[in-house]
């Protein structure tokens, strides 16, 4: 309703902002490409982003792409999804219940304080070097992002609601179903980004120290064989994958959340 | 219709200490009565409306509803808070027909009745807006609406109109006083710390002592005829009258509260 006047200023602002996005890409790919010709750059070490492109589509004619980064978004997904549900439910429960909450409160610090790249060595013991042991790398990276977002969401629900709700009629069961839930969702939906984020690191790094496929098997061959090309190209799928992903969930952030105006 | 019997509320202050906030609160508010709380800001009205509410229990003292002693929420009362209270995530028709849905009414029916009272607010074309776009004037309107809708014999008022400017406000208080008198034997406690307020929409003023251990210290019955056109009614003599000899009671313990402050 407010809104009308700076939606023309911000398109216009969007379009700058682009343009001064794709500027800044272009000539940091350029000095790139300029100091290896000039041979101020190795390209041993360095490759050069002509060959990284060329081998990017190398990848994508010959079926590699398709099917390593299948394999890692699979991974991802699994992850994201298997994590959002144990995070939300424990959360959910902990806050109802303050007790248990206080009681497992260290327990939930240390488990979260592990790192989780000690754990991908057990977990190829646990789950073997097909898909799982990374998906269970990567549920313990969302996990514990969606258990605090939902966690510190039901407990913050705004007091005022909760007193109004009631006074209205609702049993227990309504107040969380038309109050609680909601307000665990808004935090839930918040932190999607980072949750989606951190289940791609789980999957690459489960891929990149044990794996048969996946774009993080792809990078370690390569570095295996000092292939700096196939670990940039590797590399920069990796971000598009992630950038693409990214503005998906935003659209999907914006639609979910479009009552805070 | 309302009883409280010499109530009391004592609160735990972070220090371990207790803090007394009423103290034999006595006060009888009959059907269909339209009832003003005034006092000075923190003077426990708000207290004493969540303990009329059911959403606060007092520690000493009885509180009853139609004879019968109140026991956790008052289910003949609804509740229109001071701050926003509608939800966020909820348009304004699903807001307005939350009480009902929360009542088992299906759907459909919620929303035709949401949709009249909509009408009756005046916000028909804003039924599918979310709260956030709407102004200060219209969210309390929903709120009006959402109350109201579920046509319960008491209405508990905190404050509701105290965020408001002062034109939006008269507005909402001229609307909050038609809707009243267009609705038979509905019962309005209304919280408010503005005494010309208090005075323009009741039948009865109370007014409460600074805190602590706040209490009744004056009692006085509105006159004023119905309908009343509270665009002239804060300049006719007969209001003037009331409110200087109210004004005379509450003025002491605004100074009073003033001094516990400083």
């Amino acid at each position: 309703m407010t809104s009308a006047a700076p939606r023309v200023g911000g398109h216009r602002g969007r379009t700058a902002v682009l343009a001064w996005q794709v500027a800044l890409a272009s000539s940091a790919i350029a000095a790139w490409q300029l100091g290896v010709e000039l041979k101020v750059l190795d390209p041993f070490f360095f490759s050069r982003p002509s060959d990284i492109a060329r081998r990017m589509a190398t990848w994508l004619v010959d079926g590699t792409l398709v099917r390593h980064l299948f394999v890692t978004i699979e991974e991802s997904l699994l992850g994201l999804i298997v994590g959002a549900v144990l995070g939300v439910a424990l959360g959910f429960a902990l806050a109802r219940a303050p007790m248990a909450a206080r009681v497992l409160d260290p327990f939930i610090k240390m488990l979260n304080a592990v790192p989780r790249v000690v754990l991908a060595p057990l977990f190829l013991l646990w789950f073997g070097l097909g898909i799982w042991s990374k998906v269970a790398l990567a549920v313990t990276l969302v996990f514990f992002v969606m258990f605090f977002s939902t966690y510190e969401g039901v407990r913050g629900a705004d007091r005022v609601l909760i007193d109004n709700v009631r006074m209205l009629g609702a049993s227990e069961r309504q107040l969380v179903r038309h109050v609680l839930i909601p307000t665990a969702l808004t935090w839930i939906f918040a932190s999607l980004h980072t949750s989606l984020g951190f289940a791609m690191v789980g999957a690459v790094v489960g891929e990149y120290l044990g794996a048969t496929h996946g774009l993080g098997y792809v990078i370690s061959q390569a570095e295996g064989t000092f292939d700096t090309t196939g670990v940039f190209a590797g590399m920069t799928v990796l971000a598009l994958v992630v950038v693409v992903v990214g503005a998906g969930v935003s659209r999907l952030e914006r639609w979910l959340l479009r009552w805070k105006s | 219709m309302l009883d409280l019997d010499r109530v009391a509320r004592e609160f735990a202050t972070p220090d371990g200490r207790t803090y007394c906030a009423l103290r034999d609160v006595t006060l009888s508010i009959r059907r269909g009565a339209f009832v003003a709380l005034v006092g000075p800001s923190g003077c426990g009205k708000s207290t004493l409306l969540n303990i009329a509410a059911g959403l606060l229990a007092p520690t000493a003292g009885a509180v009853r509803v139609e004879g019968a002693p109140l026991d956790g929420l008052n289910r003949h009362a609804t509740y229109m808070f001071q701050q926003d209270a509608l939800l966020p995530w909820k348009t304004v028709r699903d807001n307005v027909a939350l009480g009902l849905v929360l009542a088992g009414a299906s759907r459909v029916e919620a929303h035709a009745r949401a949709d009249a009272w909509l009408a009756r607010v005046g916000l028909t074309a804003f039924a599918l807006h979310y709260p956030a776009q709407l102004s200060g004037g219209m969210r309390k309107r929903v709120a009006m609406a959402q109350n109201w809708i579920l046509d319960r014999e008491i209405v508990l008022m905190d404050e509701p109109f105290s965020a408001l400017d002062v034109h939006t406000r008269q507005r909402m208080e001229a609307e909050l006083l038609s809707l009243w008198e267009s609705t038979a034997n509905k019962t309005v406690v209304f919280v408010t710390h503005d005494l010309e307020e208090a005075i323009a929409l009741a039948d009865e003023v109370f007014v409460l002592s600074a805190g602590p251990e706040s209490h009744i210290v004056s009692h006085q019955d509105v006159a004023l005829p119905r309908p009343r056109d509270l665009m002239e009614l804060r300049t006719t003599p007969e209001f003037v009258d009331l409110y200087r000899a109210m004004w005379a009671v509450l003025r002491d313990e605004v100074i009073e509260s003033q001094r516990g402050r400083a």
